[in-house]
């Protein structure tokens, strides 16, 4: 077979003439980039031999920068005989040897992987694959500190920034699940401040009352941690002061760094505050220098006031009125957990607009929120039932619509938000009841995931522990070898299973997430 | 800065007076160091540089204490009668942001970040240190039988995690039952009351609570008068202004008292809170259905110690308790001074027991048995004597053949041959005559007798 020996024939002389030494690595990228295209070409070869087409390959034109030149001609031209030795007999090929050879294909190709990575004498890659440039100016994608959690390395490196930044590093508690092995998961009994003096001198106390304040859950949610955020950077940038011989602009950048340290060290930061220290830190650094200090301490505070109220305050009042003309009359709405946008949609809606309709809400354990959405939406007067997760097939066939809260909108258009939400969803569409889902932009991420794993929050396992009639079963449970507990926080919905995301730029489909974030970043 | 400490060193001691009467209490020796040592070194422990010690003029002269922290002594007179609160007034000038409170007399291995955290996550008025009391088991010098003094009990309230606190009132405040605002009830229905307690008299204080009691002269006391004001205003709508605006001097007199309350106090830069509790679902009742998050503006909270040494040194009893528990105390907090001091010479150091303290320069005799005792510095014992459960201070001299179980030994003191002591306390500069023969008895001499 013709084209089964072709690429096995360009692997062993692509692999043979690699030279040791400086030039390695760039062979190698080199190498793999090839080696994709030919694959590519090969799909494309496939399936135009079904049909009658015998276009030549293409492998001749893609640009082919640099040394390898004296492998890869060898190798084109055994790719140019192969289809066209085989064109003729197209349809006489079944699916089974397609099959075949594909795998056939894939079976060289990681023989080749494997060789070079034999002749490669740098192992310091981590075990993750990193997304190799394709041009010299693209960025290599690193990975965030908080999903290396079990790569010594990667840890060590954060031990030192903290050590540098004098803020201390907080100590994982209890055996976790081996799937989230990556993820920290912290004792809300033992706070960070146990390892810091008091009165705190390195962190200004604002910032370790409001670090405390989320490491116990008394500030939680997207919104309301965002806002004690700035709040409290609007405060760390009264009190602050230009060291003589400095500029305002970079110390600052350089002051507010291990206070965010410590707040990421207290909970880890969730995506809404990412995107404001984002935005503050770059409206710092592009400070005019001939401001004076109290000029630019003004302005920066008006900049996170206008922030503030834009990007939250009236977006949240842009999603209420969007989000009214879909709920209507008679409506039964079906709500999860407690989100403040969903809350204040429902109020507004039947407070000042009057609209008639009645609330489920679903609530989960062990956070049960949803008791304090029960609260808000009771005292408004508004109709509520109130059921647990696991009765929402029970109670789905009487809902007209499902309003959910989001914590971050992911780029490929899937929605991070509470453990549970994607349950929700996917029972709504196994249901056919419309999901809306009601998120601010700049809760935009660029991140992408498909699934929960890999970027997720590990909450203190102990809150599982239930204490009924004096007695808590699983109290004793880091003792017990072979059980482990696991508290998740967020969870990730598929953008097929929701309808319509309500932000304030509009009603969009999930998948103009991209779009929003390209005009955002086209914006700023 | 974030807080500055205050520590009470001016108090009289008046519920020991025997001990007291010669000693200042932030200078009785426990353990072989002063009582003002061991609130200081908590302090140092947690971190703190700098403390405001407010005391007398004479304990300040004789005080040296070994300790890296910036000491600010500040003298009151000794004619001036001032309560805990009036001295907090007296320097108010001093406190620019949030004080913590200690008393001279407590000693304590607590960690001070819980009752701290508690004050910063809450943005709490008030936050404090409580410990369930157990009652001294042995007996006291100079108690005639067994009859207990009679304290009066303290109420205490707390919700159900145990951190709020609801309700606090003294029996002596009650007649005869137990009033619960119906308030209180309706925002925390589960309230358990607890009488075993004691105040550690460590409290963290807002800025804007000192400004208040300056304003607010009749409050002399913190312990007895403001905290448990604090408590009641946790659950008590503050004076409006708006009630009527019939009458002129109405008004006026409503405006003076209103300017008491201590709402008016409160500034309100809380709003920085303000917005981001609204949209929080974390809620500290389940009472009722009213927004959740610090409604009040006063909070007060407790942290109730469960395990761990905590000690007002305020009685005798309690003073002897605290020497008995402060080895090992000083052992966990890995201070490398041995026991026996290094420069006392003991003959026999096979007589002396493991858990007893020999202070510097002390000369110790032969066959002189010393057990479960602390032994003070520049102390003469002589040959043959047996010691056991006692607490001799500095400079004493013990002649041949003594026997002394479960005293207290002053400075100065002289106990001649052969004397029997037992259960008894020997004041200052007292000279015991040769085998003398005193059980339960308490020795001072006359002029530090209280005059009726």
């Amino acid at each position: 077979m013709a084209e089964r020996a072709a690429p096995g024939g360009a692997g062993p002389e692509a692999a043979a003439p690699v030279p040791a030494g400086a030039q390695v690595p760039e062979l190698s990228r080199e190498e793999k980039l090839q080696l994709r295209k030919e694959k590519k070409q090969q799909k494309k070869k496939k399936k135009s031999e079904k049909g009658p087409g015998a276009e030549p390959p293409e492998p001749g034109t893609p640009s082919e920068p640099g040394q390898p030149q004296a492998v890869h001609p060898t190798s084109l031209p055994a790719l140019a005989d192969g289809p066209g030795g085989t064109e003729k007999p197209a349809g006489g090929k079944s699916k089974a040897e397609l099959r075949a050879e594909r795998r056939a294909k894939q079976e060289a190709e990681r023989a080749q992987k494997q060789a070079k990575k034999a002749e490669q004498s740098q192992a310091a890659t981590p075990a993750k694959p990193r997304l190799t440039p394709t041009e010299p100016q693209s960025v290599v994608k690193r990975l965030p500190e908080h999903v290396q959690v079990d790569d010594p390395a990667a840890q060590k490196k954060l031990a030192k920034k903290l050590e540098r930044q004098q803020v201390p590093l907080r100590q994982d508690y209890g055996t976790k699940v081996n799937l989230f092995s990556h993820l920290h998961q912290y004792s809300r009994k033992k706070p960070l401040t146990q390892q810091m003096s008091i009165p705190s001198t390195v962190i200004h106390p604002a910032v370790v009352r409001l670090g405390l304040q989320y490491s116990q859950g008394i500030i939680n949610g997207s919104n309301a941690r965002c806002i004690a955020l700035l709040e409290v950077f609007k405060q760390l940038i009264r009190d602050y002061s230009t060291p003589p011989n400095d500029e305002l602009s970079r110390d600052l950048v350089a002051k507010l760094k291990p206070h965010i340290s410590f707040l990421n060290q207290c909970r880890p930061l969730s995506a809404s505050m990412g995107n404001a220290i984002k935005f503050l830190k770059k409206e710092i650094s592009c400070l005019p220098d001939t401001l004076r200090e109290e000029e630019a301490k003004e302005k920066l505070q008006d900049t996170i006031d206008k922030y503030l109220r834009e990007k939250i305050l009236l977006a949240a009042e842009a999603i209420s009125k969007s989000a009214f003309e879909k709920i209507n009359n008679n409506d039964v709405i079906l709500v999860y957990g407690c989100s403040s946008l969903v809350n204040r949609t429902l109020c507004d809606a039947h407070v000042e607009k009057g609209r008639a309709f009645r609330v489920i809400v679903v609530d989960s354990r062990p956070r049960l929120e949803g008791r304090d959405t029960l609260r808000r939406l009771v005292r408004k007067g508004i109709h509520c039932t109130y059921v647990m997760i696991n009765a929402i097939s029970y109670v789905l066939p009487e809902v007209t619509k499902v309003l959910l809260g989001a914590h971050a909108l992911l780029a490929n258009g899937s929605v991070m938000s509470r453990v549970g939400t994607s349950q929700i969803a996917l029972v709504s569409k196994a249901y056919n009841v419309p999901v809306l889902v009601c998120c601010e932009t700049y809760k935009f991420c660029e991140r992408v995931q498909t699934d929960s794993f890999v970027s997720n929050e590990l909450d203190d396992p102990d809150d599982l522990i239930v204490l009924r009639k004096g007695q808590a079963q699983l109290s004793g449970w880091a003792e017990n070898k072979s059980l482990r507990l696991l508290n998740l926080v967020y969870d990730v919905t598929p953008p097929d299973l929701v309808d319509m995301v309500i932000t304030d730029l509009g009603m969009i489909p999930c998948t103009s997430v991209p779009v929003v974030l390209r005009v955002k970043n086209v914006d700023q | 800065m974030e807080f500055q400490a205050v520590v009470m060193a001016a108090g009289g001691g008046s519920r020991m007076t025997d001990l007291t009467s010669s000693i200042p209490k932030p200078l009785l020796p426990v353990g072989n160091r002063p009582l003002l040592w061991y609130p200081l070194n908590l302090l140092e422990r947690a971190g703190f540089e700098e403390v405001i010690v407010i005391t007398r003029k004479e304990i300040q002269k004789v005080l040296n204490l070994d300790t890296k922290m910036k000491l600010d002594f500040v003298c009151i007179s000794d004619n001036m009668d001032m309560g805990t609160a009036d001295s907090l007034r007296h320097i108010h000038q001093k406190i620019k942001t949030d004080v913590l409170v200690l008393s001279c007399d407590l000693i304590t291995d607590v960690d001070l970040y819980k009752v701290v955290d508690l004050f910063r996550t809450h943005d709490a008025t008030l936050s404090m240190l409580m410990k369930k009391t157990h009652e001294p088991t042995e007996g006291v010098p100079g108690q005639k039988g067994k009859k207990k003094p009679v304290e009066q009990r303290d109420f205490i309230g707390v919700d159900d995690t145990g951190k709020r606190l609801l309700f606090m009132a003294n029996e002596a405040d009650l007649d005869e039952e137990l009033v619960i605002k119906r308030s209180i009830l309706q925002k925390h229905p589960r309230m358990h009351v607890r009488t075993g307690l004691m105040d550690a008299h460590l409290y963290c204080l807002k800025k804007y609570v000192v400004d208040f009691l300056v304003e607010n002269r009749t409050i002399t006391s913190l312990r007895s008068e403001l905290i448990p004001h604090l408590v009641r205003k946790q659950f008590s709508s503050p004076t409006s202004l708006q009630q009527g605006q019939d009458n002129k001097e109405e008004d006026q007199k409503k405006k003076d008292q209103a300017s008491l309350d201590i709402y008016s106090f409160i500034k309100e830069d809380n709003s920085l809170l303000k917005p981001a509790p609204d949209n929080s679902c974390w809620n500290d009742r389940r009472g009722d259905m009213n927004e959740t998050l610090h409604e009040g503006k006063v909070r007060c909270y407790v942290h109730i110690m469960k395990e761990g040494l905590c000690f007002r040194v305020n009685t005798l009893g309690l003073y002897i308790e605290a020497n008995r528990q402060v080895p090992k105390l000083l052992l966990n907090l890995g201070l490398e001074e041995p026991l026996v001091h290094l420069s006392a010479q003991v003959t026999d150091r096979g007589m002396v027991g493991s858990d007893s303290i020999v202070g510097s320069s002390t000369q110790v005799g032969e066959k002189t048995s010393i057990k479960h005792s602390i032994i003070g510095n520049m102390c003469t014992i002589k040959d043959k004597v047996k010691i056991t459960n006692c607490i001799i201070m500095n400079s004493v001299t013990i002649e041949e053949g003594c026997c002394l179980q479960g005293s207290v030994i002053c400075h100065n003191a002289v106990i001649e041959k052969g004397a029997e002591i037992k259960d008894c306390l020997i004041g200052s500069d007292q000279r015991l005559e040769t085998k003398a023969k005193h059980v339960n008895e308490v020795i001072v001499g006359t002029e530090q007798l209280m005059e009726i």
